[in-house]
């Protein structure tokens, strides 16, 4: 196979797009969360749970937007215990993710086996659509990247542009970020700490359960135990390498996409798939030691606070 | 001291209490099956008879090997949840060298492995992330996590038309030689002789940890890394100390797994023992005798699980539910000291101080 003709096939690229939404929605997800200074390991668990629920719903109701409905909001019913135990309970948050992951593993595969059993979620389960859009549909090439995408991958464009505007151009954003970086100084500029704390948390968890909701009401109209299979993980990584921000995220969560993209189209050819899914780990670490730029948390990250009062 | 060693072991007692209950509950609901019943299913299928106890000691064995290496990071104020990765590339190293090398007796081989694998284990988990962290302030969560990942495609690439391939088309290492297989204790079961190294490998980390400088030194630095400091000891060294020790017990169990109970690698050659084994060491409370306790407790969930779900229908994945909800309810014991302090300003209300008629 010529290694040229694989880079300029359109379906390389457009599967690249498709694949970065369950990882950059839920990297943004993430991002709200430790500026609010919670870190949130279980945004796997959250995309498990919500990527159950949604099936279960829209095969229950025969629609796939009461689906992702009911899926963004078991995310955020999650994300609210999280923030409870986080910012009231002040858990140690890896240990709580732990659980979170743990359990969500367990109670999706429990309860797919007790109400599907084997036979699995019913053929006949509607999936979100997908989406032609007008004039660029009609394009070479860039049509066939960017037209007849999931719907999921135009709600991520646009997403991807509120929150970075929200988190970086409103006064809720900015006091959030001050909640993450300090927040003795937010409590005493009179800002509610455990408050912004939830805010991050709920809205972590609603962005990851959007990603949870468009693997298996997205990509396919069905469900399997694991089938996060590490993608909240590796959101994280994205997170981290974007630098904590919306558009950072969208971007590596891209360039992770590309890799996983690849990873497929490579698969007939002498590189080793496996070899190239480790990329995104590999870069991680790099970053994390300051190699091409150094990723700072914000500096009270994942340190539980006691408000003074 | 003997009010905070009551604490310690009444908090996870409490948590796997409530977890159990609303286990029942889920069950109630559910299966619409009797909760008791199906816990008593799970126990007897963990430690009913011989046979079972036998498969909950095989599973237990990894569990503690790497909960003690994972307790050993804890105490000192580290969190190593990459012990799943290390054990990984303990378990690689010693099948390798466990088919490669022929001809050797079996007491140079199983050393030789085991001190190979303990060392690859301690690069792994301590090189990278010790020193990323020392060096560079890079997060060991973050960091441990990733090497995990990289550990275990690392492994499937190995595996899947790999270097480490045995013929055939299952990815799958060849088998390891004779003298490299611990023997069985218990016949037709798994249990190895792998039982004392984990049984040693208890009594080596409690003498560490309680009875040496070093340990004393490491304890510390989890304790109060300022203080630590302050105190002359050299935290940086201390730290990257403790993620080696940490990998090596994890790599060791790789190493254990294989020569005990697999004698060859596959791509689902572990059930997630170093996730679980963060885990025991947060229900052992990281102490090496806790330790124990937990990881019985725990591989007895996972074999009692399977048992139930024989005799009641009812899935073994619960077990993961159930541990999910102990895990919690161990991390929000905030709740139960603001609980404590509700009931008491309501004692001191009721009785009035000076007890005055």
């Amino acid at each position: 196979m010529n290694l040229l003709s694989i880079f300029t096939n359109p379906y390389l690229w457009a599967s690249t797009i498709a694949m970065a939404v369950p990882l950059a929605l839920p990297a943004i997800g993430g991002t709200f969360s430790e500026r609010a200074g919670v870190v949130n390991i279980s945004m796997e668990g959250i995309m498990l749970i919500s990527a159950f629920v949604s099936v279960a719903f829209s095969a229950y109701f025969h629609n796939a937007w009461l689906g992702l409905l009911a899926g963004v909001i078991s995310g955020i019913l999650v994300a609210y215990v999280f923030a409870w135990a986080a910012a009231k309970m002040y858990a140690n948050q890896i240990v709580l993710g732990m659980a979170f992951n743990i359990f969500a593993s367990g109670i999706t595969a429990y309860l797919f086996n007790a109400i599907y059993g084997p036979e699995g979620t019913p053929f006949d389960t509607p999936k979100l659509p997908d989406v032609k859009i007008p004039i660029i549909d009609k394009i070479p090439i860039i049509g066939q990247i960017l037209s007849g995408q999931n719907v999921m991958v135009y709600i991520m464009f646009v997403l991807v542009v509120l929150s970075q505007w929200f988190l970086f151009k409103t006064t809720v954003g900015l006091r959030l970020r001050a909640v993450g970086e300090n927040p003795e100084a937010a409590e005493t500029a009179g800002i509610d700490v455990v408050k912004m704390k939830y805010l991050g948390v709920i809205l972590g968890g609603a962005f990851s359960a959007l990603g949870g909701a468009y693997l298996s009401i997205g990509v396919l109209n069905s469900f399997s135990p694991e089938m996060s299979s590490g993608r909240g993980y590796i959101a994280l990584a994205a997170m981290i390498f974007g630098k904590w921000t919306p558009v950072g995220s969208f971007l590596t969560s891209l360039l992770f996409g590309f890799a996983t993209a690849l990873s497929y189209t490579l698969q007939e050819s002498s590189i080793s798939k496996n070899i190239i899914m480790m990329l995104p780990y590999v870069v991680t670490i790099l970053a994390l030691i300051g190699i091409g730029g150094k990723s700072v948390a914000p500096a009270a990250d994942g340190i539980p606070y006691r408000p003074k009062k | 001291m003997v009010k905070k060693a009551l604490q310690s072991i009444l908090m996870p007692l409490i948590a796997i209490f409530i977890s159990m209950i609303v286990g029942g509950i889920v069950i109630l609901i559910t299966a619409k099956q009797n909760p008791i019943y199906a816990y008593m299913a799970l126990f007897s299928g963990a430690y009913g008879n011989l046979m079972n106890f036998a498969t909950t000691l095989t599973n237990a064995i990894p569990l503690i090997i790497t909960g003690l290496g994972v307790a050993i990071a804890f105490s000192s104020g580290l969190f190593n949840i990459g012990a799943e990765g290390q054990f990984w590339i303990g378990a690689i190293v010693a099948t390798y060298l466990g088919y490669q090398i022929k001809g050797l007796p079996w007491y140079l081989h199983i050393p030789l492995i085991i001190i190979c694998s303990m060392i690859a284990g301690a690069l792994w988990g301590g090189l990278v992330p010790g020193l990323a962290k020392v060096y560079t302030g890079a997060h060991e969560v973050i960091t441990t996590m990733m090497m995990s990942y990289i550990a275990i495609y690392f492994s499937h690439y190995l595996l899947e038309g790999g270097p480490m391939m045995d013929k055939g088309t299952i990815p799958q290492s060849p088998m390891i030689q004779d003298s490299a297989k611990l023997s069985i204790l218990v016949p037709n079961t798994q249990l190895s002789s792998g039982l004392f190294i984990a049984i040693l490998a208890v009594v080596v980390v409690y003498i560490l940890m309680y009875k040496t400088t070093i340990g004393y030194e490491l304890r510390a630095v989890g304790f109060n890394m300022k203080a630590a400091r302050y105190a002359g000891i050299n935290v940086a060294r201390k730290l990257v100390l403790a993620m080696g020790l940490s990998g090596a017990f994890a790599g060791l169990a790789g190493a254990v797994q294989i020569m005990g109970v697999q004698y060859r690698l596959y791509d689902s050659f572990t059930s997630g023992y170093g996730y679980t084994a963060i885990v025991v060491a947060l229900l052992a409370n990281n102490n090496p005798i806790g330790v124990v306790v937990a990881a019985l407790f725990l591989a007895g969930l996972s074999t009692g699980a399977q048992e139930m779900q024989m005799q009641t229908n009812i899935s073994g994945q619960l077990a993961d539910v159930v541990v999910g909800l102990i895990i919690f309810f161990i991390a929000i014991e905030e709740l139960y000291r603001v609980i404590m302090e509700k009931i008491k300003t309501r004692k001191s209300k009721l009785e009035p101080v000076g007890g005055q008629e």
